[in-house]
């Protein structure tokens, strides 16, 4: 009896993210702000719904009280977040904050299956992040001088990469950790973000010179390559891309574009060829079942899962996503699809890209360069992060070993992708200030 | 008017502007739609292949849920099937015992042969969706799909008994389509008792029953490499015509001397002769003047050294002349001998492509997989792997297997209303008390126009090919042909 209840919960959840999924998309269409505000409390509802049967479910094939617990804590999370939002930032994307109660949801939900204990760890680090990232938008609004801290910006990212790459904790060859007592600090999670503010720094100002791009793209050049260094491959990817995006829109140049893409095409070629794990890499890519044994195992196992939940999924608990290797931190999407299907992983796509126009939005509508400059990096660098992990996992591309932005385990990731969208909302209120100055001034 | 372009203007330079935007927004709506359509590809295209993969055991969790369903022989004999008692306890039984016990293969102390191979099958259920509903509801288990492979009872019981108390391996395969229609290896084991035999058979290190000799056997091939050696003449010299010898029943190179079989005297012989008598000194002179690296080259192209396309545990062949060629290793790899190894279904593989036109078909186990009430889940459809040789060359070789039959070691198959073709070969090799033994091969197929039977049969220790391995090839034919 209860596999019928698992069996029919799998395609309410399916239902209730659709539903969720096409408001994000049909929200715009709305010109009147109430019309607006009621398909968002919708998507709210949505939100809480799945999570409950999510959570009842998973309840009654553990039997465990702590499932319980998790999803009090869940839902008291949502209720305060996105009350204190409409509380103090009354301007805020709502959308915006609905798409990370969503996603943070979605990790939840598979994290209290797999292993209640990491959960809590996870949701102890959300909420604290948080209560943190509640004050960015003020300090984005008070701290006009963000702008000149130029090579402030540059000295602690590549610092901060160097610590890493001389004192970080060798994991499986690549250093991407430093361990401090218990806590495992990711710190290129952060310096992504420092990263997005020294180049907004430095290409915000229309009188840039040539030269100014050259000195630029030197030092972007040098954290991609530290990173390179650490071998933590997919986050030099996501500086890579960043960078070339920034570049191209700021001085509004195709042929920046073009040569960007190009050397970084020709730079992965030669890699390729000069080291190893590279070549590993693209072995385990093209042929994972021929080294089985080894490097292809997680990729394998990843795919099994993916295969075995089909278009809708085998249900929560159902499935043995736990014999993925990593699966918390790397293949949480390869657990959705096995648990949850590939039909909800598709909506989670969407709402990821979603989530992404969003912010391309907001930084299209506003006026200053540089906030401008600083919301497109940080919306690049989140949507890139998503292909990378979302095409490694499912053997579209090769595997890079990158978070999956909020649904992955992982402390670092969760703090500085709530910060990122803090500094977004930050930069969403100031420009509809900008917009009610405006109005004043008419 | 003005207005209407000013505005017109206005949403021109807006545009403008805004172009970059435009391009970075669909360069990254197109990424998230790849992803999309990635997914979508994976499961209507890939998703089957993938968790059908032998290394897929997550349906080994369905356990409680999925009733292992049967493995079926191509003319519907149950070969494996699980029996629930009244207390609920399940068996799973094996009525044909011993006869197939390595191709199919166990499904405790690890999985094996089509046990492990079809795995995904049996433990999945495709049955009708209301039955599955109702089975969840009374929490019975569903019924998992049966497994039809292209196992045929009738040849592999005649190959099994023809085999009879010798160790060796016997695979008949329908060479135009790959499907494997029987496989023996001896020593065997009955895997309705293997639970109990478990320890003493693993012990067991001087038979290793639980080996199967037909895909991980690993034999010295003796004069059924002539075919090889044949190949690489064919392509180095562009035909066999103008070959002659003069067999004086020995032939001796750096201080090494390799003799004919039995010490016979060929005498004056051209290539299709020299192959039909099985003549060892004008073959290791065929080797000696194509040299190691045509040989070499000729022995990859037919898979040797190479992952072979057998879906279920096999041993790779091996062809090897050493860092530092010399002569004799060359002299003994040409007939046969040296370091080459090889195992029967290779061998039938090689047979498999010259008597289907130089093209070799991907060997397969399972027909198809069909729900408990017999609808059709899906079905393997024949592919060619790979063309192992051109038509000329294996139409070639088969007119010199033809004669082989007809004048020369394979005499005993003519005569009957079907034609043969093939090679015996005698391998020698030490003994565990340390003397000189002959391994007894064939390989070979019927019906020589239009083949419709490949055999490859090797006996263990049990003297020339033409004393053991001919009449099991003999018995196999028969039984296909007059029932």
């Amino acid at each position: 009896m209860l596999n019928i209840i698992i069996e029919l919960s799998k395609y309410l959840i399916l239902i209730l993210i659709a539903l969720y999924t096409l408001e994000s998309f049909t929200v715009f269409k709305y010109e009147d702000d109430y019309d607006k505000r009621y398909i968002l409390r919708k998507q709210l509802l949505l939100i809480v719904f799945m999570d409950f049967t999510a959570f009842l479910v998973i309840f009654l094939k553990e039997e465990k009280l702590e499932i319980v617990y998790l999803f009090g804590a869940l839902l008291l999370y949502l209720v305060v977040v996105q009350g204190l939002y409409r509380l103090c930032y009354k301007k805020a994307s709502i959308l915006l904050l609905n798409h990370m109660c969503m996603l943070l949801s979605i990790g939840f939900i598979m994290l209290a299956r797999l292993s209640p204990d990491s959960a809590k760890r996870q949701f102890i680090i959300v909420a604290a992040a948080t209560v943190i990232a509640m004050i960015v938008p003020i300090l984005i609004k008070k701290m006009y001088f963000l702008k000149m801290w130029t090579w402030f910006y540059a000295a602690a990212g590549l610092g901060l990469l160097l610590v890493v790459l001389i004192f970080g904790a060798n994991v499986n060859g690549a250093k991407i950790n430093i361990n401090l007592g218990s806590f495992v600090f990711q710190p290129s999670e952060f310096v992504k973000i420092i990263f997005v503010f020294f180049v907004a720094s430095r290409l915000y100002k229309k009188s840039a010179q040539f030269k100014d791009h050259v000195i630029t793209t030197i030092v972007a050049a040098v954290h991609v390559l530290v990173l390179v260094l650490s071998r933590d491959l997919g986050s030099a990817v996501v500086f890579f891309i960043t960078y070339v995006v920034m570049l191209y829109v700021a001085t509004k140049k195709p042929v920046y574009l073009v040569a960007g893409l190009g050397s970084g095409a020709l730079a992965a070629i030669v890699a390729y060829f000069l080291f190893s794990h590279v070549q590993q890499r693209v072995i385990a890519w093209k042929a994972p079942f021929s080294v089985y044994e080894s490097s292809g195992y997680q990729i394998v196992q990843g795919l099994f899962a993916i295969g075995a939940g089909g278009w809708f999924g085998m249900g929560l608990c159902q499935g043995s996503p736990e014999m993925i290797p990593f699966v918390k931190q790397d293949y949480m999407f390869a657990a959705i699809c096995e648990e949850l299907g590939g039909l909800f992983a598709i909506c989670m796509i969407l709402i990821c890209m979603s989530m992404f126009l969003l912010v391309v939005n907001i930084s299209l509508r506003i006026k200053k360069r540089f906030y401008k400059l600083i919301a497109l990096g940080l919306g690049t660098e989140y949507a890139f992060q998503v292909f990378l992990t979302i095409g490694g996992v499912s053997k579209f591309i090769p595997m890079t070993g990158i978070t999956l932005p909020l649904v992955s385990y992982g402390g670092s990731s969760a703090l500085s992708t709530i910060i990122m969208l803090a500094i977004i909302q930050g930069l969403y209120i100031l420009r509809e200030d900008e917009d009610e100055e405006l109005e004043k001034q008419k | 008017m003005k207005s209407k372009n000013k505005n017109k203007k206005r949403k021109k330079a807006k545009r403008a502007r805004n172009r970059e935007y435009t391009i970075i927004s669909y360069f990254f709506v197109v990424i998230f739609l790849s992803l999309i359509g990635y997914m979508v590809y994976f499961n209507v295209a890939k998703r089957e292949a993938v968790i059908s993969s032998p290394y897929n055991t997550r349906q080994n969790q369905m356990e409680e849920r999925i009733l292992r369903g049967s493995i079926l022989s191509a003319d519907g004999q149950v070969l494996a099937r699980t029996e629930t008692d009244e207390a609920g306890n399940e068996t799973r039984v094996y009525p044909y015992g011993n006869m197939f016990a390595h191709v199919v293969g166990y499904d405790s102390h690890g999985k094996n042969g089509v046990e492990a191979l079809a795995n995904y099958s049996l433990m999945t259920s495709h049955s009708d969706y209301i039955d599955q509903v109702k089975n969840e509801i009374l929490e019975n288990k569903n019924p998992g799909d049966n497994v039809v492979t292209t196992l045929n009872t009738k040849l592999q019981e005649r190959a099994y008994n023809a085999l009879g108390g010798y160790n060796g391996a016997v695979v008949v395969m329908d060479p135009k389509t790959g499907a494997v229609l029987a496989s023996v290896s001896k020593p065997d084991f009955n895997p309705n008792t293997l639970s109990a035999d478990w320890d003493y058979l693993v012990s067991d290190s001087s038979n290793s029953s639980l080996l199967n000799r037909a895909t991980q056997g690993a034999y010295p091939p003796g004069s059924i490499f002539k075919v090889v050696d044949a190949l690489a003449y064919m392509r180095k010299n562009g035909t066999i015509d103008n070959f002659s010898y003069n067999c004086t029943g020995s032939i001796t190179v750096d201080n090494h001397t390799i003799p004919c079989f039995g010490g016979e005297v060929h005498g004056s012989e051209d290539f299709t002769t020299a192959f039909a008598e099985s003549c060892n000194t004008a073959f290791t002179q065929i080797g000696l003047d194509l040299g190691g690296s045509n040989l070499q080259k000729t022995a990859e192209d037919l898979l040797f050294n190479k992952k072979l396309p057998i879906p279920i545990d096999y041993t790779k062949s091996k062809f090897d002349l050493g860092s530092t060629p010399g002569n004799p290793l060359l002299m003994q790899t040409s007939i046969g001998q040296g370091n080459t190894l090889v195992s029967p279904m290779h061998m039938a593989l090689i047979t498999s492509a010259i008597a289907n036109d130089g093209k070799l078909m991907q060997p397969y186990y399972i027909d198809r997989v069909e729900t408990i009430n017999g609808t059709k889940v899906k079905s393997t459809k024949p592919t060619v792997y790979k063309e192992l040789m051109t038509a000329s060359e294996a139409a070639t070789l088969k007119n010199l297997m033809a004669e082989v039959v007809n004048r020369g070691t394979g005499t005993q198959l003519s005569g009957e209303s079907y034609s043969a073709a093939g090679k015996t070969g005698s391998a020698e090799y030490y003994g565990a008390d340390g003397s000189i033994k002959t391994h007894s091969w064939f390989i070979g197929f019927s019906n020589v126009e239009d083949p419709d039977l490949v055999v490859a049969v090797i006996a263990e220790g049990a003297g020339t090919g033409s004393s053991v391995a001919v009449p099991v090839a003999h018995e196999i034919f028969n039984a296909f042909y007059y029932g």
